[in-house]
């Protein structure tokens, strides 16, 4: 008989650590206040749940629906975007339903991205565009989003590109550019202007937009969070990718949504029907009448994609003013549930912990067992030559009950207390 | 000894000019290049997409994609009601290669092989004659032992094993498992061991897990799902089974594809399972209960066919059969230069004017080997009694109006 010699394939290779695994793992103690990974523990809408209950008991609703999205989910997805949009959108070619955004990024970089290919990332990123570009056999080229005012940061609107730096990354290689907006883990959202300059390079150097809008509904006063697929040129060249998961507060539903022109929403179709082929029948349609609800009223300020970020501005409020007592200075979000803060002003000596990581992570992981607070490290989300930039801000979740909030708040009035 | 290292099959492919005589590489306009990927190169027509479009569309009667239509047991449905309503809202949160693939085959596989860039090499189940009079059994299927050596190289990579087989309902016996297991050792070839069915054998046949022959569990991937499982297709929990050092890369591309599954129907699934593990053997177990049930439903399905005129195989396990339909041909006359298999046509003609939807067997078969078997239609037989009973009425009626035009 021969050796064993079966390993991994080149695909996968230095894809397998994952800071949520790791992260995860640490602050899964209950004693600890977790703040890191992005999981609401606010409870979904109550109407979310009962949709729900109520689809259970229906017994074909518990067999195969249609593959690229259940029919009524698709329908109602496409009312709210067209809505949106101001234009017209095929439930039928125009979206696909997949496993959590998640299965949406998967889907479209596999249909799109080929070997050999470039792809624009901004940092700091989601982390799994790194691993999920470099799957498809494409090079990540890293821009990153910059402090405007040096130091001085008061709002994620003070983070921006360098519009000639953007343009040098651009190249007949470049097949597409990821961007998020709302930004995880900073909350920036890019105004028009900023999305005009990404548009007007697409448009010349005949790129893609992936554009991860999973936070759309979390913009604070102020703000508006705007579709780069509505800029004149883009619809044709974006796909744009939604979260049931963050629009109604229900992470572990697991489902996404791609929405863009047919030419390209087929190809992510091919992907899905040859891999996960349909997703669960009861969650999408509880998720359908969910959205029911809520495009009747969305003329009405009790609709649950404001009345959720109207929670989560007070959450946002009450996070910086604890992180400011503490004397932190954090990064105010305009959108999302996130928010950075630089710790580096706290001055803690982590330069005898035996580790090659970066400051944030033995500073975090410092945090969790000394002062059972978690959050993450935000050298996660960035290319290996920015590490060194980031490596001092950490990022908090404030999708928090406010139970959990109180608890935090206590950490951080003993944090100077404890220290001195 | 360490596997000989060529240049993979792929990058052969990628260095080749494509059609249009552009280099793979050219620094060309994108405007030139097709948008998509190369690796969705061949895999974007899809039999499912096609017939559950005309089932619904023209069919009265459904037996055609494979689902039940009765409901999943009152247990489960409780077990999802109680995860649902349950104080902890954190239910609502955070869950070139050569590849041997033997048919007739789940559709899939081909597909998802040439994705990953390996290739499939086909090996056919051949049918023996039945004894005289006697209908056949998916267990006359069977694989040539020599035709099946023959297709295992230094570069296969794994073969893909269907236990109780879809389309057919074959039961792989022990003895044919030891065949397969002897040339995956001797290849060191892993095995892919699809066991989706693996609750549903009939007659008192065993259903044999090929992990558990000597030298298989450490080259074995066993593949169940909790739709199969428990009558609830839906909900699309799945799982792997294996050594860790196989299923660590499974987990590092979930982590970076789809990562979570659905949490709910997770802790459903797991109460579900909870309560046949304490059921196991006894006559409650949901796992005795339906595939008795099923036996029933298959028996009466056979006797419609049978006393039509359709021929069908029997099948050991799963909610599937096939049947051959040669004696209805007159109904669909050949169309001798037509590119599309002669069950294919017969199908859709039988959905349209009959409303009764099937599959056709060549679905399950690759590009080069559909006119094989063209004969054959497969019935998914988890239907409800009025279901089967209506498809009987249907059946009754086809052969009336044959014998008295």
């Amino acid at each position: 008989t021969m050796a064993f010699r079966h390993k991994n394939t080149r695909r996968i290779e230095g894809l397998d650590s994952n800071v949520w695994v790791e992260f995860t793992k640490v602050a899964a103690d209950p004693s600890i206040v977790n703040l890191g990974q992005g999981l609401p523990d606010i409870s979904p809408p109550s109407y979310v749940k009962e949709e729900l209950a109520k689809v259970a008991a229906v017994d074909r609703l518990n067999q195969y629906t249609r593959g690229f999205g259940h029919p009524s989910l698709v329908k109602a997805l496409s009312q709210v975007y067209e809505r949106v949009c101001g234009r017209k959108i095929d439930p039928l070619t125009d979206i696909l339903v997949t496993v959590g955004a998640y299965g949406s990024l998967f889907s479209t970089i596999q249909a799109l991205i080929e070997e050999g290919d470039e792809v624009i990332i901004i940092e700091p990123f989601y982390d799994c565009y790194e691993p999920m570009v470099k799957m498809a056999g494409a090079k990540p080229v890293f821009i990153p989003l910059r402090n405007k005012n040096d130091g001085n940061s008061a709002s994620s609107a003070d983070w921006v590109l360098d519009p000639a730096e953007l343009a040098n990354k651009f190249n007949s290689k470049t097949k597409a550019i990821i961007l998020n907006t709302p930004h995880n883990p900073i909350g920036k959202v890019f105004t028009r202007e900023e999305l005009q300059v990404i548009a007007d390079l697409c448009i010349k150097h005949d790129t893609l937009c992936i554009s991860d809008e999973v936070y759309e509904w979390l913009v604070y006063k102020g703000n508006k969070h705007i579709k780069i697929a509505t800029l004149p040129g883009m619809w044709e060249r974006t796909i744009t990718i939604g979260s049931a998961g963050k629009t109604y507060s229900v992470t572990g539903w697991k489902l996404g949504w791609s929405i863009g022109p047919q030419n390209l929403i087929k190809h992510l179709q091919v992907v899905h029907q040859n891999t996960l082929y349909t997703c669960p029948t009861p969650l999408q349609e509880a998720l359908a009448q969910a959205f029911g609800i809520d495009y009747k009223r969305m003329d009405d300020p009790d609709c649950y994609f404001y009345s959720l970020s109207r929670e989560l501005e007070s959450k946002r409020d009450r996070m910086a003013q604890l992180l400011q007592e503490a004397g932190l200075k954090p990064v105010i979000p305009d959108g999302g549930y996130f928010m950075i803060v630089d710790v580096s002003t706290l001055n803690v000596d982590l330069s005898d912990v035996d580790e090659k990581q970066p400051y944030d992570y033995k500073f975090v992981k410092w945090m969790i067992t000394s002062k059972k607070l978690s959050a993450i490290p935000l050298s996660a989300f960035c290319g290996p030559e920015t590490k060194r930039e980031f490596e001092k801000y950490i990022r908090f979740c404030f999708i928090k009950k406010d139970s959990t909030l109180d608890a935090a708040e206590v950490i951080l009035k003993n944090w100077n207390k404890q220290t001195a | 000894m360490l596997r000989r290292v060529g240049p993979s099959l792929r990058h052969f492919l990628l260095e080749r000019k494509n059609s249009a005589g552009y280099s793979s590489y050219s620094g060309e306009a994108k405007m030139s290049r097709p948008v998509q990927a190369r690796r969705l190169e061949g895999i974007d027509k899809n039999i499912w997409v096609e017939f559950v479009k005309l089932a619904a569309t023209y069919s009265t009667v459904n037996l055609g994609q494979g689902f039940p239509d009765f409901p999943p047991p009152d247990f489960l449905k409780e077990a999802f009601v109680r995860a649902l309503s349950g104080e902890n809202h954190m239910l609502h949160q955070y869950t070139r290669a050569f590849v041997i693939i033997i048919e007739p085959f789940f559709d899939c596989y081909e597909p998802m092989v040439k994705m990953a860039g390996g290739m499939p090499v086909f090996v056919p189940l051949r049918p023996k004659a039945p004894k005289d009079g006697k209908l056949m059994s998916s267990a006359d299927w069977q694989l040539d032992p020599a035709e099946l050596a023959s297709k295992f190289s230094e570069r296969t990579k794994a073969i893909v094993l269907n236990s109780p087989n879809n389309p057919l309902g074959k039961v792989f016996s022990r003895g044919e498992l030891e065949v397969i297991a002897d040339l995956c050792v001797k290849h060191d070839v892993l095995c892919i061991s699809d066991e989706v069915y693996e609750w549903l054998v009939y007659d008192g046949k065993e259903h044999i897990r090929i992990a558990s022959l000597q030298g298989m569990w450490d080259r074995t991937v066993i593949i169940g799902s909790a739709g199969k499982t428990f009558s609830a297709t839906g909900w699309k929990v799945g799982w792997t089974v294996g050594p860790n050092r196989l299923l660590q890369h499974l987990c590092t591309v979930h982590q970076n594809s789809v990562y979570h599954c659905a949490t709910v129907a997770q802790e459903a699934v797991a109460q579900g399972f909870q309560r046949e593990l304490k059921l196991y053997g006894k006559p409650e177990s949901y796992f005795v209960q339906l595939p008795k049930e099923l036996q029933q439903k298959r028996d009466w399905l056979i006797q419609s066919l049978d006393a039509v005129g359709m021929k069908p195989i029997i099948p050991e396990g799963t909610y599937f059969l096939v049947a051959d339909i040669s004696e209805f041909k007159s109904d669909v006359p050949d169309v001798p230069d037509s590119d599309e298999p002669y069950d294919s046509r017969f199908a859709k003609w039988m959905v349209k004017n009959k409303g009764l939807a099937a599959i056709p067997l060549s679905a399950f078969y690759c590009g080069a080997h559909k006119n094989n078997y063209n004969h054959f239609i497969r019935f998914c037989f988890a239907k409800e009694e009025a279901t089967l009973k209506a498809a009987n009425d249907i059946l009754q009626k086809w052969k009336r109006e044959k014998t008295n035009p």
